[in-house]
């Protein structure tokens, strides 16, 4: 099925600064092949593909696609020898339509006047043919995020590319839709592309690609046959260190913290909730599955006091909270770890002391001044106990990585020893070793007494960490059940919304 | 009323309408241009200044009046080409720069005309730019005064509009300004250079703005005084918003302006025992109504006063 190479790296360096961000990397693409990039964040995967489409220019090595040089540094150089590539964050203009962010550039400037009618037959010709369903004329800023990849995977195709490369394209996609991502990907190989796709999730690596080559502090430490290797085998090439995701060990559950019986919220018209009932108890983590969109955001909302309920009780420690304010929230004793961390958790020009203390501002404050050395000593204290690297409590916030701001905001929850935790999707985005610590944090607040609503897409993740496990379907809760009796069928009925009376507990 | 209404029914009125409405529509077309690139321009202002004295200077000294508007065009794009260098790439505050580029084009623009030009009692002036009725045209009833009976550069404003609109729409590099405007990153990964497009785009906008300010020393009036502009630019600056950047609402948006000072100067000569000020201020009132109205659901460019830097999200 695969021929000979068609893309070749030889021994690419990048510097920047005092990082080594590649160092000289050698791979190769063959025709009609997947080929996985794994590493972790920061790993250089970024600066590599980079390179290879001409937005940076590297220090050394070169770069040939179909046996000959590209030019170091010229975008248009890699588009005209046939390299798309589809961004981790989209290039795509919102205000305009789905024709008019493919054609961009694939006609000479000077030219007057554009052919429309051409464009568009040719782009409906590329969406039947590749399964790339999409309207060339709607607007841009109203599709879906799944369809927007699809535009960006269309206009790598619109301007003939033979090798596709993909910067973590299921970053921002639900399971399902990167699925079918996926399919759609092989289905090009058969076809006689060639695809490179960077990703840090074992499972997409294991599940889409022929071929893995692992890269490690911008050296390519390993090349594997995917069907020759396992995921341990891959996580550990990628850590450096045998990494395994801590597990749960059962203990008893004390009293219910965190009670919701039939709560309701609307949202533009709909039910954003629609009857909930769960309850969370002291010791426990209870787990929220499903795909996104189905009312996790509203349930993280109103856990965290920034949206109302219209109906129902929702009670902590026996009293109401459902009309509580985020201060309020604070000072009861709930922690919240939201969903998005760049928008929510943290203020990213801000210092990572600064961030630390924010929520608690009047404690560390007196006749309306900040207490300074009393903050900065909270902040390093976090900084030591949970592991933050990379920072002192004075560095911005926004320079610190995924996996360390996320420990930062879950820190700053933790030291207040919550008694009861909302984690909404704590640890997407993050890689292999990040992940491992934020879970051992959560399941050590678990041993420490704290209540724990987990709110996660991610199935493995949801089965490890959680004692008990209701699904979410269009505002509407399962029956619990116990993770030990979670297989993949029993939460796939359960996240298609199949539950009957049978399933309760 | 009957007084209101007889003012609109004549073709004088919208004859004038036509004439105030040219300096705008040049100038909210080249303003346009350039924010829909995702540039501020305000120097605008100084811009039409200097483009009013150096097509009146050249005119003066002897130059053709169209020569007078081509080098206004120039010395606009050269005003352009400092502000775009300020805010492409060296990606300063286009606010910061664009008032200084005003102040420094009408200093320069007064400046030069001290420096150059023997003002007595009075100012020197030129011969302007004399209505052109269009054979056939202008002798239809009414509409021939009003709109086939004006100054050259008139037509050469509308011409300009659909001119634009086209240019945006319908070209591969009008797309590309655009998307400029909306997502530069999108623009270098299709293996085009934003910083030059956008260096372009604010240069040609420039140059229409000082088309605008020549106007009014070639054709609306005969002389240069400096002050002379009267916040034009800054109407302009509005009218982009108004218009929600789009070429046709611009033209609507200046023509409703200058029908709006039209109107006024007529009431003012029929209605008495009103303090004229009150007249003169109508406009723009009636300009920041129409704006709050219309504005609120406009698509700005997203990319509008970000400066673009390779290899930075």
């Amino acid at each position: 099925m695969t021929g000979g190479p068609v893309l070749e790296l030889e021994g690419i360096s990048k510097r920047f600064g005092a990082l080594l961000a590649n160092d000289g990397v050698t791979l190769s693409l063959k025709k009609g092949e997947v080929l996985a990039l794994l590493g972790e964040n920061g790993a250089g995967k970024t600066t590599l593909m980079n390179i290879l489409f001409g937005h940076y220019a590297a220090d050394a090595g070169s770069v040939r696609v179909m046996g000959r040089a590209l030019p170091p540094g010229r975008p248009q150089a890699a588009i005209a020898a046939g390299v798309g590539m589809v961004h981790q964050h989209f290039t795509l203009a919102g205000n305009l339509t789905v024709l008019e962010n493919i054609v961009i550039g694939s006609e000479s400037l000077w030219k007057v006047g554009m052919n429309r009618d051409g464009a568009i037959r040719k782009i409906e010709d590329l969406s039947r043919q590749f399964g790339l369903p999409v309207d060339p004329m709607a607007r841009v800023g109203d599709l879906s995020v799944g369809e927007r990849q699809r535009v960006e995977i269309l206009k790598a195709l619109y301007r003939e590319a033979r090798i596709l490369i993909l910067d973590e394209p299921t970053a921002v996609l639900a399971r399902p839709e990167a699925e079918q991502l996926f399919r759609i990907l092989k289905g090009m190989a058969k076809g006689g592309l060639s695809i490179l796709f960077i990703s840090h999730k074992l499972h997409e690596v294991m599940g889409a690609s022929d071929r893995v080559v692992v890269l490690r502090q911008g050296r390519v430490v390993a090349e594997r046959v995917t069907a020759e290797t396992t995921p341990a085998e891959l996580a550990e090439l990628m850590v450096g260190r045998a990494v395994a995701r801590p597990r749960r060990e059962a203990h008893a559950a004390g009293a219910p913290v965190v009670v919701a019986k039939a709560l309701r919220v609307s949202q533009g018209g709909g039910m954003a909730l629609d009857g909930v009932d769960f309850e969370v108890r002291a010791g426990e983590i209870l787990g929220i599955v499903g795909v996104s969109g189905n009312g996790q955001a509203m349930l993280g909302r109103v856990l965290s006091g920034l949206a109302r309920p219209d109906g129902g009780s929702l009670t902590f420690e026996g009293r109401d909270i459902a009309r509580m304010t985020p201060r309020q929230a604070v000072r009861m004793g709930i922690g919240r770890v939201p969903e998005d961390r760049h928008a929510e958790g943290v203020v990213g020009d801000l210092a990572v002391w600064e961030n630390a203390v924010l929520e608690r501002l009047r404690d560390y404050a007196r006749f309306g001044f900040v207490k300074r050395r009393a903050a900065m000593a909270h902040a390093a204290s976090l900084i030591a106990r949970f592991d933050i690297r990379g920072a002192g409590p004075a560095t911005r916030t926004r320079a610190l990585s995924g996996g360390n701001m996320q420990k930062l905001i879950l820190g700053r929850n933790l030291a207040a020893g919550p008694r009861f935790l909302l984690a909404n999707q704590p640890t997407r985005g993050l890689d292999e070793g990040a992940i491992a610590a934020v879970h051992r944090e959560l399941l050590q607040a678990r041993a420490e007494g704290a209540a724990i609503l987990l709110i996660s897409e991610d199935l493995d993740e949801a089965v490890g960490l959680a004692d008990r496990l209701q699904a979410i379907v269009k505002g509407k809760l399962s029956a619990p059940i116990a993770a030990e009796a979670a297989d993949a069928r029993k939460l796939g009925l359960m996240m298609a919304g199949v539950w009957g009376t049978a399933d309760a507990h | 009323m009957t007084v209101a209404l007889d003012i609109l029914m004549t073709a004088s009125l919208w004859e004038a309408v036509l004439r105030i409405a040219t300096p705008l529509i040049f100038g909210v077309l080249g303003a346009l241009i350039c924010e829909r690139a995702g540039v501020l321009n305000l120097g605008i202002e100084g811009i039409m200044t200097l483009g009013a004295m150096v097509g009146w200077l050249t005119v003066y000294w002897g130059g053709d009046l169209w020569t007078g508007l081509a080098v206004a065009v120039l010395a606009g794009m050269a005003m352009g080409w400092l502000h775009a260098m300020l805010t492409v790439p060296l990606g300063l505050s286009q606010h910061v720069s664009g008032l200084g580029i005003t102040l420094l084009a009408s200093a320069l623009a007064y400046y030069l005309y001290r420096l150059w030009v023997e003002v007595g009692d009075l100012p020197p002036t030129i011969a302007p730019f004399q209505p052109l009725a269009i054979p056939g045209l202008s002798s239809i009833p009414f509409l021939g005064e009003a709109v086939f009976t004006q100054m050259p550069p008139t037509y050469l404003a509308l011409i300009l509009v659909v001119l634009v609109a086209w240019f945006l729409n319908r070209t591969p590099a009008g797309l590309a300004l655009r998307m400029t405007g909306e997502n530069p990153h999108a623009v270098e990964a299709q293996g085009l250079n934003p910083h030059r497009i956008r260096i372009w785009a604010v240069m040609a906008g420039s140059g229409m703005m000082a088309l605008g300010g020549a106007f009014l020393t070639t054709a609306a009036f005969n002389s240069f005084f400096p002050t002379m502009v009267q916040g034009r630019g800054w109407i302009c600056i509005a009218l982009v918003v108004f218009a929600s950047w789009r070429p046709g609402k611009a033209l609507l948006g200046a023509l409703l302006f200058a029908l709006f000072d039209a109107f006024q100067l007529r009431l003012q000569t029929v209605v008495e025992g009103v303090p004229y000020q009150l007249f003169l201020m109508a406009p723009y009132v009636l300009s920041i109504l129409a704006l709050v109205l219309v504005a609120r659901r406009a698509r700005v460019p997203e990319a509008l006063m970000q400066p673009y830097r390779r290899g930075e999200r």
